[in-house]
């Protein structure tokens, strides 16, 4: 299989046949890619996946936030995208009463969360109140580009099965580009190695393959 | 005697360009980066977000703002340049603003700005196309959604002879400079201004040759691009 590296403007189908999914545009009877990506079509859609950009807010990400603003009622957190979300008092695994907040998340508290609901204007609001939801006490995070988060999982997981078998490091992949990571000092060095060559080379093949063999497999 | 024999003084012909030179992706704290080298100019694009808009009240409910800076270093022209922005760099900041927002999405992220750095670290004629070539480049390796892929130059008049792609002396001493930016897909005109003097047959005629140039260094910004991930190799 042959991917297709596409950049804004390129003619990437016939509008009649097909039709524009994400990361393309229709102008008269032709479709076009709208960003660099990867060209791929799935039925009749015809989609480009970004290799760049800030990463895109869906509802249902889990994602890793750093705690920016404290209200008596809510918190605001960076989640790595261009807009700050909130997270409401009554969206918290704890009973916080109306001005304690801040009793349970402090400024600069990392938390890993689920996005709630995106309406128009693009105000976020975010949950506490999923499996994997909890505050992070312990441990790194590491940033990527979120562009690269679909690599470091893998099909299915592969790519996340491998780094944890040999490095035995606990590793939590946020969707907006952060990585909590948990372990022992070198093994946790050797991880963010492999993570930043997956990042470099994200858009080759046999990528599992290098890393692997780097992890000493 | 800017032009003999249709062999101008850097032995050009009237339609040729000066070498360019691009590279994508250069920086790495910036969303997408720009490296471009283009006669004598040197110029550095950096692009930085969708990012959340500050102060708020600058803010577009219903669109991101496409902010440019263009910003030439003391040390990029012979007789140091005062840092820092004047009318001349205001106005280009502007004009490549608008430039470029006409071809992003920018409905597509409310609320937010679009920052676009120009910095000109070494001038010579020419600088704003150059400048709006580089930046086109960075937005596309920042993944900012966008109808085409931008791209400027400019055509002018020396010694009576239409040129393409002025250099310094021609531009000093001719008597017509006209940068033109397209996007080259429909060739829709975003920027177009002129300084000096031409009839509308010559203008018409600079105009078509602009163009033309365009198209040629919108291959090379695409080559540039694709460059930046084909080029990798396995050890």
């Amino acid at each position: 299989m042959m991917r297709k590296i596409v950049l804004p403007g390129t003619e990437v189908g016939d509008a009649k046949s097909k039709l524009p999914g994400k990361g393309v545009f229709k102008e008269g009877d032709k479709i076009y890619a709208s960003r660099l990506g990867i060209l791929s079509e799935k039925g009749k859609y015809i989609n480009v996946i970004p290799l760049s950009g800030v990463y895109d807010p869906n509802v249902g990400d889990n994602v890793i936030g750093v705690i920016q603003e404290v209200f008596k009622n809510a918190w605001i957190v960076d989640i790595n995208a261009p807009y700050p979300a909130f997270l409401n008092l009554e969206n918290v695994p704890w009973r916080v009463e109306y001005g304690e907040t801040s009793k349970y998340l402090k400024v600069g508290d990392v938390i890993i969360s689920t996005i709630a609901a995106i309406d128009e204007a693009k105000n976020i609001d975010i949950s506490m109140k999923c499996k994997a939801c909890r505050k992070i006490e312990d441990g790194i995070i590491i940033e990527i580009q979120p562009s690269k988060v679909p690599r470091i999982i893998g099909k299915n997981g592969s790519m996340l099965a491998t780094l944890k078998k040999y490095t035995q490091c606990w590793i939590f992949v946020g969707q907006n580009g952060r990585i909590w990571i948990k372990g022992e000092d070198e093994k946790v060095n050797l991880l963010i190695k492999a993570i930043r060559k997956i990042e470099k080379e994200a858009h080759t093949f046999g990528l599992t393959q290098r890393i692997i063999k780097m992890l000493g497999g | 005697m800017l032009i003999k024999d249709g062999i101008r003084m850097d032995g050009r012909k009237p339609d040729e360009l000066r070498p360019i030179k691009i590279e994508a992706g250069v920086l790495y704290r910036a969303d997408g980066s720009c490296y471009l080298e283009w006669g004598g100019n040197k110029i550095m694009a950096a692009v930085y977000g969708p990012r959340e808009a500050l102060p708020r009240h600058i803010q577009d409910p219903t669109k991101a703002i496409v902010n440019a800076r263009y910003n030439m270093a003391s040390f990029s022209v012979e007789e140091r340049k005062r840092p820092g922005p004047d009318r001349r760099s205001t106005e280009i900041s502007k004009v490549t603003s608008e430039a470029l927002e006409s071809v992003i999405f920018t409905e597509l992220f409310p609320r937010t700005t679009i920052d676009v750095c120009i910095e000109v670290l070494d001038a010579e004629a020419g600088t704003r196309c150059a400048g709006i070539t580089a930046a086109a480049v960075a937005l596309a390796d920042a993944g900012i959604p966008m109808r085409d892929l931008p791209v400027a130059c400019a055509a002018g008049k020396i010694d009576g002879t239409v040129v393409l792609d002025l250099s310094s002396e021609e531009d000093k001493e001719g008597e017509a400079d006209l940068p033109v930016a397209i996007a080259p897909r429909n060739e829709e005109i975003l920027l177009l201004q002129m300084d000096g003097h031409l009839t509308y047959k010559e203008f018409e005629e600079a105009l078509d040759l602009a163009i033309k140039g365009c198209k040629e260094v919108a291959k090379l910004q695409r080559k540039a691009l694709l460059n930046k991930y084909k080029t990798f190799e396995v050890e």
